[in-house]
C-alpha cells in the first residue's frame, strides 16, 4: 500500500505556455490552473458541474473544468479566461471581453469568466455546424448554424448568473457573431 | 454640477472582471497557503459523543482536525449561528462540527470525509404548519418592526363587505445561493490578523472577529475587493470567515475556508418559508375596507428570525380596517436569514396576488383596482410619504406593456396547445440610510481620491460613487479615483436593504462638498500630500424622518402555459420603477433586471423542501435547486420615472437592489392565472403542479 502512485506528471499548455507538473491524481484541473499556476479566472462556483463558472476550453472545447482531472490531460491545450485574448494576457481584451463590458453583462463578476469562455465556445461550436437542442432538425448538417438569440440563450443555458445578467449576456454575444 | 450622476458610465472594475483579473476572497496566493473543509452535522438534533479524528489526520497532507474539544475559546457572539465547534450541541443537520485543515484542497476534503463523529441523537422536528403547537407571536420581525398591527375593525368590516377574498399563499424556503460559495482566506502574523471575506460588509466582520478573538479591531483588517454575490447572504460574518480565523491561528498558516456549494443552505440562512392568509373586504367601487394579511413561518432553535413579510401590507393600500400579524415557530431547522428583499418580497407576493383574486370577483380591472386604493397618507403610520409614484408606475407600465384592451375573461386565449395571459402586480420597498464616514483628497496634479468603505457585491458600488464624487466636487469623472472594500478605509455601513448607495453616496457626496469649498478657499498650489476633507453623517443620515420613505414599482408579465407539459414560458417581464434618481443608467437598469430575473425564478423553478425525516434541504445544491437560467429569461425591460424627491438625501435617490424581485412572482402568477383560469396558491408554479391545477379545473 505504501508505494502506490497518488502523482503523476503531466504536461499542459496553458495559455500557449507549456506546463510541466507532478499532480495529485485527485487534482481537477481548475484546481490546477486556480492552485498551482494562480490562474484565477476560472471560478469554482459549485465544483460539481452544475453552474458553468469554471469554464475554460480545452483543444478548443468548453468544458466545466471542475469535472476534469488534470492528470488526464496530458498534452492537452488549455485556454482559460486570461489567454482568450490571445496576445499573451496584454492590453487589447477578446471581442467577448469588449461586449460584455459595453453591454455591463456582469454584476458581481465571478459567473463571467466562464460565461466568456463558454460563448466563445459555443460561436466556434456553431461555426463547425454542432447542433442544439432548439436547432431546426431540417437544417443542413455540418453547415454552421446561425446563432439567433433562441441558440445563443439555450447553448449558454449551462452557466448560471445569479445576477441575472442574462438579457446583456445574450445581447454581447449577439454583437460578437461575425 | 458635471453631470457625471445619472450617465451610464462604465463599471470602473469591468475590464478586471472580463480578463479574469479580479480577485475574489480564496484568490490571494500566499506562501504556505492551507485549505479547511468543513464536516457537516449528520443528525437534525442532539449532540456529539464523540469524533475520532485518527483517519483524518493520518490522511497525509492533513495538518489538523479541529472539533468542539480543540477548537479556540471564542467569546460568546451576539449572533449564536457563529458559535462554531464551542459545545457538543448540534442545533440542526449541517451545522459545522469539525473543520479538517490541509495542505491541499483534495487532503482536506478528504480528511474531511474520514472524520467519525459519534451522536447522541433526539427527536427533532423540522416541519411548519399553520397550527403547530409551537407557533408564537414574537415581539418583533425583522428590520425591528412590531409583529402585531391593528386599525378599526377588520373582522367586522370584512364580513360587511360586498366582496371578499380569504386564501391562503404559501412561499416555500429559498436559497440565496450567490455564484461565489462563502469564502474567506485568514492569516495571524505578530498578534494582527487579516482577512480577506466575501461579504457584504467588512466593517460588521472586523468588529465580530474583534468581539470573539478578544482582539482590538485596530489589529484586524478585513477586505472585500470583489464579492460574487450575496443577495443578503453575506450581510454579516457567516462561518467561513471564524473558521479561517480559528484555523489560521490554530495551525499558524494562513488558511482559506472556501464552503462547499451544497453546504451552503444549511449555515449561511435562507428564506424563511411563509404561510400566508390574507383577508381583503371590498365594496363594489372596488375600495378596500378591510385588509388582514397573517403571516406564519418558522426559525432555529438558536436565533429567532421573523421574515416580515406583513409589513408590506401596511404601505401599501388605503383600508380603514387593517390587521397584520406575524406568528413563528422554532423548530430545529438551519438559522433563516436575509435573502433579497426580506419581507417584501414574499409578502408582496400574498399580497398581490390576492389583490388579483379582488379583482376577479369585482370584475374589475387588476391595474384600476390598485389606483382606486391609493392612500392619501402611509396607511400604518398616518405619515405622509416623501413622494409615491405607484399609480404613476401602473400608468406607465400599462401603456408601455400594451394593457389596454385586455380581456380579462381567464383561460380564452389558445395558441395549439398554449394558454396565453397577461398580468401585473405593485411593488415597493422601503428606503434605508444609514450614517457613514468617507474622505476625499485633492491632489496636486489634479486629481482626486476618495476614500470610503463601501462594499461592490456587483452593483457598481465604485463607479456610483465616483459619479456622486465628481459631481460634489464639480469635475469631470475621470479625475476622481476611489477605494472601497476594506476595513483600514473610512468605516462605513453594509451592502444592505438597498442602503449602500444612499449611506455612503451621502457621505462622499459631503465630503467632496466640503473639499470643495475648502479648495475654493484655498490660494496657491497644493500641498504634496494633497487637501484632505472628512465626513460622517451621523446626526444627519439616522436623523427620524417626518416622512414614510419607500420606492414603489408596477410589474406586468405575459406567459404561455403549455396545457400538455404544464410548463409556464414568461415571453415578457416589464418593470416600471420610481425609485428616486437614477444615479448610473446603465449599472442601475442591470440591477432592476437582475432582481426580476430573481423574481422569475422565485415564481417558476426556485423551492426547497425540509425533509421531515432527515431535517435536511432536499434541494441543497444548484442540480437541485434551480436558479433561472439563460433559457429561462426571453424579454425583461426595466423602466423607471423622474422621481425628484428632496427628503431623501443629497443625491435623491432610493435604493434599486431589492425592488426588483418584489412584484414579480405575483405578476407572474396572476398571469398564469389569466391564461389559464386556474389560480394557483403555492410557489414555485412548477409543471406538476400548473398540470395538477389544469386536471382539476377540467374535471
Amino acid at each position: 500500500m505504501g508505494n502506490l502512485q497518488h502523482r503523476s506528471q503531466t504536461t499542459l499548455r496553458v495559455n500557449g505556455k507549456p506546463h510541466t507538473l507532478t499532480v495529485d491524481h485527485r487534482r481537477v484541473l481548475l484546481d490546477l490552473l486556480r492552485e498551482d499556476l494562480d490562474l484565477t479566472g476560472a471560478k469554482k462556483g459549485c465544483d460539481h458541474g452544475q453552474c458553468g463558472a469554471c469554464t475554460v476550453l480545452v483543444d478548443g472545447r468548453r468544458v466545466n473544468s471542475c469535472l476534469l482531472f488534470a492528470v488526464a490531460l496530458d498534452g492537452c491545450e488549455v485556454t482559460t479566461v486570461e489567454g482568450l485574448s490571445g496576445d499573451g494576457g496584454g492590453e487589447e481584451p477578446h471581442p467577448l471581453q469588449r461586449a460584455f463590458l459595453e453591454r455591463d453583462a456582469f454584476q458581481c463578476g465571478y459567473c463571467t469568466p466562464g460565461q466568456i469562455c463558454s460563448a466563445a465556445g459555443v460561436l466556434a461550436e456553431a461555426a463547425a455546424g454542432h447542433p442544439s437542442h432548439v436547432t431546426d432538425p431540417a437544417a443542413p448538417s455540418g453547415e454552421p448554424v446561425p446563432l439567433d438569440r433562441e441558440e445563443i440563450r439555450e447553448r449558454l443555458s449551462g452557466n448560471l448568473c445569479r445576477c441575472g445578467a442574462y438579457p446583456r449576456i445574450a445581447e454581447a454575444v449577439e454583437d460578437v457573431i461575425p | 454640477m458635471t453631470g457625471s450622476v445619472g450617465a451610464p458610465a462604465e463599471r470602473r472594475e469591468g475590464r478586471e472582471k472580463v480578463s479574469g483579473t479580479a480577485r475574489y476572497a480564496g484568490e490571494f496566493p500566499s506562501p504556505g497557503r492551507a485549505q479547511a473543509w468543513p464536516v457537516p452535522a449528520g443528525v437534525a438534533r442532539g449532540r456529539v459523543t464523540a469524533v475520532d479524528t485518527a483517519a483524518a489526520l493520518a490522511v497525509p497532507g492533513v495538518l489538523a482536525v479541529l472539533t468542539h474539544e480543540n477548537a479556540p475559546r471564542l467569546a460568546e457572539p451576539d449572533d449564536p449561528t457563529l458559535a462554531l465547534l464551542q459545545d457538543a450541541r448540534v442545533p440542526h443537520r449541517g451545522w459545522f462540527v469539525a473543520l479538517v485543515v490541509a495542505e491541499t484542497l483534495e487532503a482536506a476534503r478528504a480528511g474531511a470525509a474520514a472524520v467519525r463523529v459519534a451522536y447522541a441523537t433526539e427527536e427533532h422536528d423540522v416541519t411548519l404548519t399553520g397550527s403547530h403547537p409551537g407557533v408564537y407571536v414574537p415581539e418583533e420581525a425583522n428590520g425591528g418592526h412590531p409583529a402585531v398591527r391593528e386599525q378599526g375593525d377588520p373582522d367586522g368590516a370584512f364580513d360587511a363587505s360586498a366582496a371578499r377574498v380569504d386564501v391562503a399563499y404559501r412561499v416555500p424556503p429559498l436559497h440565496n445561493h450567490p455564484m461565489e460559495p462563502h469564502t474567506s482566506t485568514a492569516r495571524w502574523e505578530d498578534g494582527r490578523l487579516s482577512v480577506h471575506t466575501s461579504s457584504q460588509g467588512t466593517g460588521a466582520v472586523r468588529a465580530v472577529l474583534a468581539g470573539l478573538f478578544g482582539l482590538p479591531e485596530e489589529r484586524i483588517v478585513v477586505t472585500a475587493e470583489h464579492v460574487g454575490g450575496g443577495f443578503g447572504s453575506k450581510g454579516t460574518p457567516r462561518p467561513d470567515v471564524v473558521l479561517a480565523a480559528m484555523a489560521a491561528r490554530e495551525t499558524g498558516r494562513p488558511v482559506t475556508v472556501a464552503l462547499p456549494r451544497r453546504y451552503l443552505p444549511a449555515v449561511v440562512g435562507h428564506r424563511a418559508p411563509t404561510l400566508h392568509r390574507l383577508r381583503l373586504g371590498a365594496g363594489a367601487d372596488g375600495r378596500l375596507a378591510s385588509l388582514t394579511h397573517e403571516v406564519t413561518t418558522h426559525t432555529s432553535r438558536i436565533k429567532e428570525f421573523v421574515e416580515q413579510a406583513a409589513v408590506p401590507a401596511r404601505v401599501m393600500y388605503a383600508a380603514p380596517h387593517n390587521r397584520t400579524v406575524h406568528r413563528v415557530a422554532a423548530l430545529d431547522v438551519p438559522s433563516p436569514s436575509w435573502m433579497r428583499a426580506p419581507g417584501e418580497a414574499p409578502g408582496m407576493y400574498a399580497l398581490e396576488s390576492a389583490l388579483d383574486e379582488l379583482a376577479t370577483e369585482l370584475g374589475m380591472d387588476p391595474v384600476e383596482l390598485r389606483v382606486r386604493n391609493e392612500p392619501d397618507v402611509e396607511p400604518d403610520s398616518g405619515r405622509p410619504f416623501s413622494s409615491r409614484h405607484l399609480v404613476e408606475c401602473l400608468r406607465e407600465g400599462a401603456r408601455r406593456f400594451g394593457w389596454a384592451g385586455r380581456d380579462p375573461r381567464p383561460g380564452v386565449r389558445r395558441e395549439g396547445p398554449l394558454l396565453l395571459g397577461t398580468g401585473v402586480a405593485a411593488a415597493t420597498y422601503p428606503v434605508m440610510v444609514g450614517p457613514s464616514t468617507a474622505t476625499a483628497r485633492a491632489l496636486p496634479d489634479g486629481s482626486f481620491l476618495v476614500r470610503i468603505n463601501a462594499t461592490d457585491i456587483g452593483t457598481g458600488a465604485r463607479t456610483v460613487l465616483a459619479q456622486v464624487g465628481a459631481d460634489a466636487l464639480g469635475v469631470p469623472l475621470e479625475r476622481v479615483r476611489i477605494e472601497v472594500g476594506s476595513t483600514e478605509l473610512p468605516s462605513a455601513p453594509l451592502a444592505g436593504g438597498s442602503s449602500g448607495t444612499a449611506s455612503w453616496g451621502w457621505a462622499v457626496h459631503d465630503a467632496c462638498a466640503g473639499l470643495a469649498r475648502r479648495l475654493a478657499g484655498h490660494a496657491g498650489p497644493l500641498p504634496g500630500q494633497g487637501l484632505d476633507h472628512r465626513a460622517d453623517t451621523t446626526g444627519a443620515a439616522d436623523a427620524e424622518s417626518d416622512f414614510a420613505r419607500h420606492a414603489f414599482g408596477a410589474h406586468f408579465a405575459e406567459v404561455a402555459v403549455d396545457t400538455v407539459t404544464g410548463e409556464v414560458r414568461v415571453g415578457r417581464l416589464l418593470g416600471v420603477y420610481a425609485a428616486g434618481r437614477i444615479l448610473n443608467a446603465r449599472t442601475a437598469r442591470s440591477q432592476f433586471v437582475g432582481g426580476m430575473t430573481m423574481g422569475l425564478g422565485m415564481a417558476l423553478t426556485e423551492g426547497s423542501t425540509m425533509d421531515a425525516a432527515f431535517g435536511d434541504f432536499t434541494e441543497s445544491d444548484l442540480a437541485s435547486y434551480h436558479v433561472p437560467v439563460h433559457a429561462d429569461v426571453a424579454g425583461i425591460e426595466a423602466h423607471w420615472l423622474d422621481e425628484e424627491d428632496s427628503r431623501l438625501n443629497p443625491m435623491g435617490s432610493k435604493g434599486i437592489g431589492e425592488i426588483g424581485i418584489v412584484g414579480t412572482a405575483a405578476a407572474i402568477g396572476n398571469a398564469v392565472h389569466h391564461a389559464t383560469g386556474v389560480r394557483l396558491r403555492e410557489l414555485p408554479l412548477t409543471p406538476d403542479r400548473v398540470l395538477t391545477g389544469l386536471l382539476d379545473r377540467r374535471t
